[in-house]
């Protein structure tokens, strides 16, 4: 089976991030994969796993990206595959969607394409079905279970109303959730194979596309208003002393 | 501007948010559609109705009686690319979502996801999102047409129902071309969804840590935390229980297996933004607040004085939450008469 991870590089979820001269700027935290994605791949080498194959890391993004594309090697993919070009600067995420469906056609005979649920910096969650629908695969998304048998894929999705299960022919795109399980941590040798790797660059010459033009636009970047308050802590000899005031006074600003 | 909604429902049943966004298209002025695609469906249509909707779409099919993103996307697509509505709302739900994204590829314009506030601009929208788990606000726009947004839950109040208002219903065709078949459903846990909460408590690795309490002889370490934890949960839950509340968790606690994920809150977790939000022995980390600090009111209950929790909390208790928790949910039924 032919298998592709999609992956996107984003700060550390702990980083400060900041409006600084109309642009967002993360200090020296680091750039990491993004956290979702880690699921994906997870899902993906378990596929390979139990029916062989070969599981390819792809991510559109800068040169620095190569390092998010070195931890999906490092976890166990086969290989990656970098998608750079200058004309990408400010692609919106229907130009994502039509570049990563390019790419996947590129490497051809593609079965499954994960990828994970949102990317935390945009916070979009919508690449994967916007993917499937330029590549007119089924999408199954939010995927918790996932099971591969011939060419029919089944999964449980997790919904706002609980699990239901949905299956549809390969190739499909499949976006994973948390609940699927934790993803695996580098290991020794994969970090050694990933240090070593190296790892291809494709411009849109390369995926024979001109560069999506942007639908969306952002002209304005802000702090959000500041959350600190005083907090007013509540004292008393007794648990009930501190429950009747803390009560009265959640009471009072009616926020019930 | 002509404005159309999206009415999430899942079998009959709408998700609030929906609502919401009718409320948000009102406030734009011009007329409001609702689009109710699903079999047998009518009921949901009178309801969109009494919510201020003027106009519905109805899209009564036994192929769509089940949610399928394609189906579902393509019926959307084909109606927008008929009627050419200025502004397309949905709610940011799962359906949501996924139906936003892939109408946006048929139409060939963008979505704007996950917005908290809108503002009209003649027929063009400037919308606010939330990014970086909320560490940043965009301010951001869609320059081709229509414009497809998806709004935040509890973002924009909810109008109030005037019963048997009426609508004009118009019905319309479905697109049946599925890629997915639905094979089943299982209920989730039953009680309120974290996300439409308007009171949330949630509990974290403090749980695990009441003093006085010794778990059951026989079990080995693991087991004695995860027990003593669900008791801990037992005092969170009945808090809530007194509040009407939903039960939130940190992913600390979500990881030591002491409650299922769908309970946790934060970057990795849900985004909520309840009027209320009581954290019992969590401290407050970066990701966790990314996912709570839009409560319109945080209070906090920690044995450390120090927590990060209580820089965003309005009110906080330093103390063991075993020990408070069921003096509060006491006092609450006492007071709100329950
Ligand atoms: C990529 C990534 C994503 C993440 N996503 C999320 C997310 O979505 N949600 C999330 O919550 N976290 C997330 N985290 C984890 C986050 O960094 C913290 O580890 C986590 O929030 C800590 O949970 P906690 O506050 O319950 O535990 P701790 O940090 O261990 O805090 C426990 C608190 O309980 C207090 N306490 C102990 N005993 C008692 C008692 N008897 N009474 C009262 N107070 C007591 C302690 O003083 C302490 O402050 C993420 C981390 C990463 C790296
Ligand atoms: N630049 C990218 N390169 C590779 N995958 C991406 C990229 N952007 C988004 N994705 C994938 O799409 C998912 C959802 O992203 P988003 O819609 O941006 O929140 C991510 O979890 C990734 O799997």
């Amino acid at each position: 089976m032919k298998i592709v991870a999609c992956i996107k590089q984003v700060p550390d979820s702990a980083a400060k991030v900041v409006a600084q001269d109309g642009q967002v700027s993360w200090g020296d935290a680091p750039l990491v994969i993004n956290p979702w994605d880690e699921f994906a791949v997870e899902a993906a080498l378990q596929q390979k796993e139990a029916h062989g194959g070969e599981v390819i890391a792809v991510s559109m993004g800068g040169e620095s990206a190569k390092e998010a594309l070195k931890h999906a090697l490092a976890m166990g993919c086969d290989s990656a595959i970098l998608v750079s070009d200058p004309a990408l600067a400010g692609v919106d995420t229907q130009g994502t969607a039509k570049v990563l469906a390019a790419a996947i056609q590129k490497v051809g005979g593609v079965d499954l394409a994960f990828f994970g649920r949102q990317a935390i910096d945009g916070d979009a969650g919508i690449t994967p079905a916007q993917t499937a629908r330029v590549l007119g695969w089924p999408m199954l998304g939010l995927s918790a279970v996932i099971k591969v048998d011939g060419g029919k894929v089944t999964v449980e999705r997790s919904i706002e109303e609980g699990r239901q299960t949905v299956s549809a022919e390969a190739p499909a795109v499949l976006s994973v959730v948390k609940d699927f399980g934790e993803p695996r941590y580098p290991s020794f040798m994969g970090i050694r194979k990933a240090s070593r790797a190296d790892i291809p660059a494709w411009t849109l010459a390369d995926l024979g596309i001109s560069a999506p033009a942007p639908v969306v636009a952002w002209p304005e970047l802000m702090n959000p208003p500041s959350r600190e308050v005083a907090c007013e802590f509540i004292t008393g000899g007794s648990p009930a002393e501190i429950a009747e005031k803390l009560a009265d006074k959640i009471i009072a600003e009616k926020v019930l | 501007m002509n404005t159309w909604v999206y009415i999430d429902h899942f079998k009959g049943e709408v998700l609030p948010a929906s609502w919401e966004a009718i409320g948000a298209a009102k406030a734009l002025g011009g007329s409001v559609t609702a689009l109710v695609f699903g079999s047998g469906v009518d009921a949901v249509a009178k309801s969109a109705f009494e919510f201020g909707a003027d106009e519905a779409l109805v899209a009564d099919d036994a192929a769509l009686a089940d949610y399928r993103a394609e189906a579902f996307a393509s019926t959307l697509s084909a109606l927008a690319a008929e009627r050419s509505p200025d502004l397309i709302l949905l709610p940011t739900t799962t359906r949501g979502r996924e139906l936003a994204g892939m109408a946006a590829i048929d139409l060939n314009t963008g979505v704007l996801v996950d917005v908290i506030a809108l503002e009209p601009d003649g027929n063009k929208i400037v919308a606010t999102r939330p990014i970086y788990a909320g560490k940043l606000l965009e301010k951001t726009v869609c320059n081709a047409r229509p414009q497809i947004v998806t709004l935040r839950g509890r973002a924009f109040p909810k109008p109030e129902a005037q019963p048997g208002k009426p609508g004009t219903l118009t019905q319309v065709a479905a697109k049946a071309e599925a890629r997915t078949t639905v094979e089943g459903y299982s209920a989730g846990e039953g009680g309120v969804s974290l996300t439409d909460a308007g009171v949330i408590v949630s509990g974290g690795r403090g749980t695990s840590n009441n003093p006085a309490l010794s778990a059951p002889a026989g079990m080995d370490e693991k087991a004695a935390e995860i027990w003593k934890a669900q008791e801990g949960f037992k005092l969170v839950g009945a808090l809530a229980e007194a509040l009407g509340a939903a039960v939130g968790a940190s992913r600390a606690a979500v990881d030591a297996g002491y409650i299922p994920y769908a309970h946790q809150v934060g970057q990795t977790g849900k985004v909520v933004s309840p009027d209320l939000y009581i954290a019992c022995g969590i401290s407050g980390a970066i990701q966790h607040l990314a996912g709570m600090r839009n409560s319109k009111m945080i209070v906090a209950i920690n044995k450390d004085a120090d927590a990060p929790i209580f820089k965003v909390a309005r009110y906080g208790v330093v103390g063991d939450m075993h020990q408070i928790l069921p003096a509060l949910a006491e006092a609450f039924k006492k007071k709100l008469g329950k």
